[in-house]
């Protein structure tokens, strides 16, 4: 079953991209259509229910016997939790996407599609090698969308991206090699087998987790490895900084949880600190310099670093209230910020800029964009009620517990996050109209159906993980609960 | 009592209505939804109460409405809790919050963003309610942060002036500082305690802590933070005189009735905490005596009469912080409901005179208006006298109380000459206010065309009541849930007279100063050291200067320092150097036989020299 799912958007990706051949509005037709079948796979698997490892679905299937490699892919809560979040906001990408790109629709939806399959992969193998291939998969089409169909200096951006992913990449792909070679050197059995491995943790040397750690913290983005993400989110199109910022970087969120804390529990706790100080940091400077910037998307593009800062905070405090918050901060993040992305793209669309210092005064031209955007950065400074603060909030009594001061720091940031975030209010959509491109006071076009009913969608799963998280607390909790005790989060 | 939940759910509702609605209901229906669901409100506690004061002053009811939260013992849950204390903070909220919805259907009729205004103001009640029947702390903080995105949506209602969106940022920020540490507070309590359930926290803190612990000091000392925020309290209280770009019924309903005050409710709500700590109580009345004396003065010479009544407001609540401080906990209390009464009529009787001189809010450019605005007058006749305590309104049993009170202290006598003095302050801007804007020549502001209708004078009517005879009764409620048992006036004598003439001998001297002796009192202060002291009380005491160059200017000039973050330097910098590394590997490939072969020889030579110094 979760083979066919990654099979159906790598599949349904090539569709869309031969149906250009009927016409230039079919590719996103039937992306969308691909990604309906996935959620409805998605749902299945869902209501089938988890068996008693609590597994919602497993495939075991020999790949390169020789070398211990499978093609094992396993879902339980957390990652039935991502791949769900993965195939929403990838049909919210497309759908924000409708009127944006202009040309090789095909190629385009394929990428998108592409890079959709394989963080469905990351989000459920459980072979290393598998991970690794996977990891690998979303990382060219997402360069692909930037690269293409990015905006004014998108070769510069695609390439940074490129390159600090490719690096920390390798990292990654040695520390597994070192990862599986110490437990054959110890046990005899050569396997990339997760579940093997996870056993063979005691007397692994530390720096073999520093590899993974490298690799997640720069797709999470944590400071002072986040420079990439501030080029690529602004000149991606529409779509990408969508999938970037709502999925990809909980990619790196999810290494964390999933590889790094269970297969390293004495090295992860070694360095708890110096981790979690980078969260903290990451939390206060992030917001600090996306209140400094011009350009819309670049600072909801630092806000990630600073919300996602809380997610680096809560994996390492390691108790089950920051841990659980920092996987409610990933969900809620995803929508917040998706949406804040697509009324980026929107005003780009409109008024053929990014920059706020022209802008101002919208929301007389555009009533419902304003409110709209209001809302979401409103959700974004962790307004209770609404999902970001049950992440934070979680986060920060959680590690308060762990360390006072790391908490304090962390805590000023949402000093700064009502900062920033009311300052991008101020500059779009209040102020005087004086200043606004594009047409003095003549009225925007407005948000119509389509775009209101994704953002009524992100809306409402906000006030959802803000009221009543329970649901999705329970369907993680219990993957969390066993981590770092070395039993790894899946038997 | 069953039907509590109704009370929030119906303003909510009224926001929610209006909000699917985009503003494309037409005016009447909007102002039957944005005040009605307030009303509605009120009619739901009606029941309540009967029910309540049936069952006797110390009933509690909780009413818990589902999970919000259940992780390894964090289990916040949505609870609503009434008590004595939550009763009379309802009765303010949807009472007061009722007639100030119908005066604004009044006062912002013909607005373009109508619909939107009663959008914000009924979740704006929505959120207070949550915040004073909160069970759990968390509860209460999502209350906490709902009004002040509420007040910052309202501040900002007129959002193409930049300037009210500055204050209305400013506000939000400021009052998020003491936010923050309020969280800090929830996080220790819940690390020390377990929960956050704030009756298990009050009985767990007496039993965990023994009096005078520095755990329970550091945490009523960052609950304190919150309350000082969101109360305007010395140090974090810059942001509510600008507040006043709001709306005048915004100004009324949250920067005066109800928002303001829920500092005090907090530390009411949370008294054992401070009954723990003899240190976070005299910081109560620390802050709440250098507010009450900081705002009168300030009050005193301010020319806008909405920044008159915003310093005002201030210096009130730091009386009720005083008295809170002092142990009177149940005359805090009292004088926030006997405020909201009479500030919530001072502000809309400004708000009629405002719109009948066409936005005219310079009290030197009004004068001699008691003739042509009777109603207004006789509201804010009514007004200033309840907040200058003349003996008989509702103000001065309040007021009488925390005076009294504050003299039984230790070291009393000193407290209650000092909070005495500001009284006396207070009733010498609350006469200025009336000469001059009411008596003396005509100003020159525009002739007033009274633009007032019915929906506005009712409840300037109502609310003049309530002003005059709302301290008869005392409150009782809250007595049952506070540790000293209801409002006492406790010390007779002459100090109980002394009390009671300092209001009268101040509207006395503001008579003099300001209509008999104006021209003298004008040259009086005329001097370049009047106008300098002048000028620095008008300007707040310069905390708005101060803080600017503390904090604004260089958090602000170092964000735009690095805006290009700095974190990039060394890897733009690698790749420099990988491109002029590039570029000279690429030069060196140029084809020329001549510098081959001196690379070569160059090359050797150095070869030749390494070995042979290695040898």
């Amino acid at each position: 079953m979760l083979l066919w799912l990654i099979a159906v958007l790598a599949g349904g990706g090539v569709l869309a991209w031969l149906s250009e051949r009927m016409g230039a509005a079919w590719p996103q037709r039937v992306a969308l259509l691909v990604l309906a079948v996935a959620a409805v796979c998605t749902a299945m698997l869902w209501i089938g229910g988890a068996d008693a490892a609590g597994l919602y679905a497993l495939t075991d299937l020999p790949w390169i016997p020789r070398f211990g490699i499978g093609l094992v892919l396993a879902l339980d809560g957390l990652s039935l939790l991502l791949v769900a979040l993965t195939v929403l906001l990838g049909a919210v990408a497309v759908i924000s996407s409708w009127t944006e790109i202009s040309q090789r629709h095909g190629l385009f939806q394929l990428n998108l599609l592409m890079t959709l399959a394989g963080v469905v992969g990351v989000f459920t193998a459980l072979d290393l090698f598998a991970f690794f291939v996977f990891w690998e998969v979303m990382l060219v089409p997402m360069y692909l969308l930037i690269a293409i169909w990015g905006h004014e200096e998108r070769g510069y951006a695609s390439m940074k991206f490129f390159l600090f992913t490719q690096i920390s990449g390798l990292l990654l792909l040695v520390a597994i090699i070192a990862l599986v070679l110490h437990h054959q050197s110890a046990s005899g059995v050569l396997t990339f087998d997760y579940r093997i491995l996870l056993g063979a943790a005691a007397g692994v040397p530390a720096w073999i987790m520093l590899g993974f750690l490298a690799a997640f913290l720069t797709k999470l983005p944590g400071v002072p490895l986040h420079t990439w993400l501030p080029d690529a989110h602004t000149q991606a199109p529409t779509a990408g900084s969508v999938i970037l910022a709502g999925i990809m970087l909980k990619t790196g969120a999810y290494g964390l949880i999933r590889f790094v804390v269970p297969l390293f529990p004495e090295a992860s706790l070694e360095l708890r600190y110096p981790i979690m100080l980078l969260g903290a940091v990451s939390v206060v400077y992030g917001a600090y310099v996306a209140f400094a910037q011009d350009d819309f998307k670049r600072l909801v593009a630092y806000s990630s670093i600073s919300h996602m800062g809380f997610v680096l905070l809560g994996v390492f405090a390691w108790n089950q209230v920051a841990v659980q918050g920092a996987v409610v901060q990933m969900v809620a993040h995803g929508f917040s910020t998706a949406a804040l992305f697509m009324m980026a793209g929107a005003l780009q669309e409109r008024l053929h800029t990014r920059d706020l210092a022209r802008m101002g005064g919208l929301w007389g031209r555009a009533p419902r964009m304003g409110a709209v955007t209001l809302f979401f950065v409103v959700a974004s400074l962790g307004m209770p009620g609404l999902g970001n603060f049950v992440g934070e909030f979680m986060v920060l009594v959680g590690a308060f517990q762990v360390n006072v001061e790391l908490t304090v720091l962390a805590a000023l940031g949402l000093v700064v996050a009502a900062a920033y975030a009311l300052l991008l209010m101020q500059r779009s959509f209040q102020g005087s109209p004086g200043g606004s491109a594009q047409g003095g006071s003549a009225p925007l076009q407005d948000f119509g159906a389509r775009e209101m009913a994704v953002m009524l969608v992100l809306a409402a799963a906000l006030v959802w993980l803000g009221v009543y998280p329970q649901p999705l607390l329970d369907l993680s909790g219990p993957v969390l609960e066993g981590l770092g005790t070395g039993r790894g989060a899946l038997p | 009592m069953e039907a509590l939940w109704l009370i929030p759910l119906l303003p909510l509702l009224g926001f929610v209505t209006l909000l699917v609605t985009e503003g494309r209901l037409p005016a009447v229906l909007v102002a039957m939804i944005g005040a009605g669901s307030v009303g509605l409100a009120a009619l739901a506690a009606a029941p309540v109460t009967l029910d309540f004061l049936q069952q006797g002053p110390g009933t509690v009811f909780a009413q818990p409405l589902w999970v919000w939260i259940d992780v390894a013992g964090f289990s916040p849950d949505i609870t609503l809790y009434l008590d004595g204390l939550s009763l009379a903070m309802v009765w303010v909220i949807t009472g007061v919050g009722f007639l100030i919805h119908l005066y604004a259907t009044g006062y912002m009729a013909g607005d373009p963003g109508y619909s939107r205004f009663f959008a914000y103001m009924n979740l704006f009640v929505f959120a207070m309610l949550m915040l004073v029947l909160a069970d759990d702390l968390l509860v209460l903080y999502l209350g906490w942060e709902g009004v002040g995105l509420c007040s910052y949506l309202l501040i900002g209602f007129f959002h193409d002036e930049p300037a009210n969106g500055y204050a209305a940022r400013k506000a939000f920020v400021v009052t998020r500082v003491g936010d923050t540490a309020m969280a800090l507070g929830l996080f220790l309590l819940f690390r020390e305690l377990g929960t956050l359930d704030i009756q298990s926290v009050l009985s767990a803190a007496t039993t965990t802590w023994p009096d005078g612990s520095t755990t329970v000091t550091v945490a009523a000392l960052l609950i304190l933070g919150g309350a000082v925020g969101k109360s305007a309290q010395l140090p974090l209280q810059t942001w509510l005189p600008d507040a006043m770009a709001g709306p005048t019924p915004v100004s009324a309903l949250i920067h005066a009735a109800t928002m303001v005050t829920a500092g005090v409710y907090l530390v009411a709500r949370v008294h054992d905490l401070f009954l723990l700590s003899p240190l976070a109580q005299s910081a109560l009345i620390g802050v709440g005596l250098a507010t009450l004396f900081m705002a009168a003065c300030a009050a005193l010479v301010q020319r806008d009469i909405k920044r008159i009544l915003a310093y005002s407001t201030m210096s009130q609540i730091g009386y009720m912080f005083f008295a809170l401080g002092v142990g009177a906990w149940s005359a805090a209390v009292f004088h926030l409901m006997t405020h909201a009464f009479f500030k919530a009529l001072l502000f809309l009787s400004a708000g009629s005179v405002i719109l009948a001189l066409h936005h005219e809010q310079d009290i030197f450019r009004m004068g001699g208006l008691w003739r042509r605005l009777p109603l207004p007058f006789a509201g804010m006749l009514v007004g200033a006298a309840a907040l200058a305590a003349l003996p008989f309104t509702s103000g001065f049993y309040s007021k009488d109380a925390i005076l009294l009170a504050s003299a039984a202290a230790p070291g009393g006598l000193w407290l209650w000459a000092a909070a005495s003095l500001a009284a006396l302050v207070t009733a010498l801007y609350s006469a200025r206010l009336i000469f001059v804007v009411f008596f003396g020549p005509p100003g020159s502001a525009a002739g007033p065309d009274d633009g007032s209708n019915n929906a506005m004078r009712g409840p300037l009517v109502v609310l003049s009541l309530l002003a005059l005879g709302g301290g008869w009764f005392g409150l009782a409620p809250p007595a049952a849930v506070l540790p000293d048992g209801g409002v006492s006036h406790g010390h007779g004598g002459w100090l109980a007279w002394v009390t009671g003439a300092v209001p009268l001998l101040g509207v006395g001297l503001g008579y003099l100063l300001f209509y008999r002796w104006r021209e003298r009192t004008a040259a009086l202060v005329s001097g370049a050291a009047a106008q300098t002291l002048r000028r620095f009380w008008q300007a707040g005491w310069g905390f708005d200067w101060l803080y600017a160059r503390l904090f604004e200017q260089p958090f602000t000039a170092l964000a735009r320092l690095n805006r290009r973050d700095v974190v990039d330097v060394p890897f733009v910098l690698t790749a420099a150097l990988l491109r002029i590394g590039h570029q000279l590997a690429a030069d060196g490939q140029n084809g020329r036989l001549r510098w081959y072969l001196a690379n070569m020889a160059a090359g050797l030579a150095l070869l030749l020299i390494i070995v042979l110094g290695a040898a």
